[in-house]
C-alpha cells in the first residue's frame, strides 16, 4: 500500500486537501488532470468542489473513458460530495456523469450554504464527524452497500440517510472527512488497495 | 459557530473560476463554460465606473432569479459596512456575501461584524493587515482587491505580492516582534501568531480586480493564488462564452504553458482595459 502512487483529480475543488492526509498515512499523491496522468495512479480520488465543473472537463479532456476502464480493472475510486454525484448511476433522476456507482443522487438535496450542517455519523470505521456542505442526498442501488449514516433523530434502531457507499472498490461520501483533521476514513480507503 | 462550515465552503471554490453576472443568461453561460460560482451583481464593475453615481446592493429578485436559474452556488455583494443589506442577503439566502468596494461603502469607520451571521463572507484586500482584520472580522476567504472594472492586473499582483511578502516576513518574528506586528496590524497577537505558523492565510485566498485574459489567470496561479474572480473581464470580452471557458481552462492548466497556447488562441478582443493612473475612482482605495 506504501507503494501505491493515489491521484486527486485536479480539474476543480478541495484537492489539496486531500494531500495532507494521506502524507500522514505515507501515500504519495499526485494531482491528476490529463490521460497521461491518469496512466500514473494506482487508484483516483475525485474532491469535493463543484459537480458541473468536473463533469464538464472530464467529458473535454477525455477522461471518461480511461477512468471507466480503470475502474472496471479494479482501481479504487473515493468520490467526495461533488466527487460523489460524479461517480453515482443516476443523479437528480438523469443519467450521472461516469455513473459506473448503482446508486442515486441528489444534488443539493439537504438545501443552499445556510443549511449546511456538521454532526458526527457512525460509519464502517466508527463514530466520525460529519461535515456536510452543500451535500447531495446519497441512496445506493443493486449491490452497492451503505457503509455509514445519518443518526435518526426520532428513533435510536432506524437510521438515517446513507452519507457514505461501497460497491467493490468505488467509495462514495456525501460529506468530507478531509476538512475533519481525522484520517480514518483515508487510511479506510487504503485498504481497497490490497 | 459556522466557521468550520463556511470555510470549508470556500475551499470548494477553489482551483476554480467565479464569474460577474448580471442576468439569468450570463449566469448559464458562466455555469456552462465551468464557473464554480457566479457572482450576480445588477452592472458589471467597468460599468459601475462608467456609471458614476452610489452603487449599491442589486434587487433581490434579480439575485433571486440568478439562484433559480443555476446549480452552481450564488454570491451576491453588500455595500462594505452596510448591515442591512448584508441582513437581507442573508435572509435571500445567497450562499456567499461579497463585502465589496466595488460597490460605494456605507461606513467609512467599519466593515461589518460578519461573526454574527450565519452565512460567510468573502472581502477585499491589498495586504496583509488588511487581510487579518477581515478574517478577525469573521471572513470566510479573502481575495485581493486589485482595481476592479479595469481589466489591468497591475494592482492585483501587487497586492497577491504584498500578502505573500508579508507572510514570508512573519516566519522569522519571535514573540515581541509579533506583538508589535499585531499592532500594526490592529489584530490580535493569537491570530498573527496562528498565520506565521500556517505559513499563509487561514482562510482560501483568491485574486480579484482586472483578470481578463486567461494569461492573468494563470498568472495569478502562478503567483499562488488559490483561483480567481472575474469581473468585467468575461462579458465586456468580444466572445464571453469562449473567454470565459479559456480562463477556466487556464486555472485548470497554469502550469503547462503548450496548453496555455491553444486555451490563449483566437479568443477574439478582450475587454478594452484602463491605465490606473488615468482612473476617477481608485475602488481598491475604500474600506479600512
Amino acid at each position: 500500500m506504501r507503494d501505491c502512487i493515489v491521484g486527486i483529480l485536479a480539474l476543480q475543488g478541495a484537492v489539496q486537501d486531500h494531500e495532507a492526509p494521506f502524507a500522514r498515512l505515507g501515500v504519495q499523491t499526485i494531482q491528476v488532470r490529463h490521460r497521461e496522468e491518469l496512466e500514473r495512479v494506482d487508484g483516483l480520488v475525485i474532491p469535493g468542489g463543484e459537480s458541473t465543473v468536473m463533469g464538464r472537463f472530464l467529458h473535454d479532456y477525455g477522461l471518461i473513458k480511461p477512468i471507466k476502464a480503470r475502474i472496471r480493472e479494479g482501481m479504487p475510486v473515493w468520490g467526495l460530495c461533488a466527487g460523489a454525484i460524479v461517480l453515482c448511476q443516476e443523479v437528480d433522476g438523469g443519467p450521472g456523469c461516469l455513473g459506473l456507482l448503482p446508486a442515486r443522487a441528489r444534488r443539493n438535496a439537504y438545501g443552499r450554504q445556510l443549511s449546511s450542517f456538521e454532526e458526527e455519523v457512525d460509519t464502517a470505521v466508527g463514530p466520525f464527524p460529519g461535515i456536510f456542505i452543500r451535500a447531495p442526498r446519497l441512496e445506493p442501488l443493486g449491490d452497492t452497500e451503505a457503509m455509514g449514516w445519518r443518526r435518526d433523530q426520532q428513533s435510536s434502531t432506524h437510521r438515517g440517510d446513507a452519507v457514505l457507499l461501497r460497491n467493490g472498490k468505488v467509495l462514495a461520501a456525501s460529506f468530507h472527512p478531509e476538512l475533519s483533521g481525522d484520517d480514518r476514513l483515508h487510511a479506510y480507503f487504503m485498504t481497497l488497495f490490497s | 459557530m459556522r466557521e468550520k462550515l463556511n470555510k470549508g465552503f470556500a475551499q470548494m471554490f477553489k482551483n476554480g473560476v467565479i464569474m460577474d453576472v448580471t442576468n439569468t443568461e450570463q449566469a448559464k453561460i458562466a455555469e456552462d463554460a465551468g464557473a464554480c460560482a457566479v457572482m450576480a451583481l445588477e452592472r458589471v464593475p467597468s460599468d459601475i465606473r462608467a456609471m458614476g453615481g452610489v452603487a449599491r446592493m442589486s434587487d433581490p429578485g434579480m439575485i433571486e432569479a440568478i439562484m433559480a436559474a443555476v446549480s452552481i452556488p450564488v454570491m451576491a455583494k453588500s455595500r462594505i459596512g452596510h448591515l442591512a443589506e448584508a441582513r437581507i442577503l442573508e435572509a435571500l439566502g445567497v450562499d456567499f456575501i461579497d463585502e465589496s468596494e466595488v460597490l460605494t461603502p456605507a461606513d467609512d469607520e467599519a466593515h461589518i461584524d460578519k461573526k454574527s451571521f450565519s452565512v460567510p463572507f468573502v472581502c477585499g484586500a491589498r495586504d496583509l493587515g488588511e487581510a487579518l482584520r477581515r478574517i478577525q472580522e469573521g471572513a470566510s476567504m479573502i481575495r485581493t482587491k486589485g482595481e476592479a472594472g479595469t481589466g489591468n492586473v497591475v494592482e492585483a499582483v501587487r497586492h497577491l505580492k504584498t500578502v505573500n511578502r508579508q507572510l514570508a516576513e512573519l516566519a522569522g518574528m519571535d514573540t515581541a516582534a509579533l506583538s508589535e506586528k499585531a499592532q500594526e496590524y490592529r489584530v490580535t497577537p493569537e491570530l498573527v501568531r496562528q498565520v506565521r505558523d500556517l505559513g499563509r492565510l487561514p482562510v482560501v485566498t483568491f485574486v480579484a480586480g482586472g483578470i481578463a485574459t486567461p494569461a492573468d489567470a494563470a498568472l495569478m496561479m502562478m503567483l499562488g493564488s488559490e483561483g480567481c474572480f472575474v469581473g468585467s473581464g468575461i462579458f465586456k470580452s468580444q466572445n464571453p462564452a469562449r473567454t470565459a471557458r479559456a480562463v477556466v481552462e487556464a486555472v485548470i492548466n497554469w502550469q503547462d504553458p503548450k496548453r496555455l497556447v491553444e486555451i490563449s488562441r483566437g479568443l477574439g478582443e478582450p475587454m478594452r482595459g484602463l491605465e490606473i493612473k488615468t482612473l476617477e475612482t481608485a475602488m481598491a482605495s475604500r474600506g479600512i
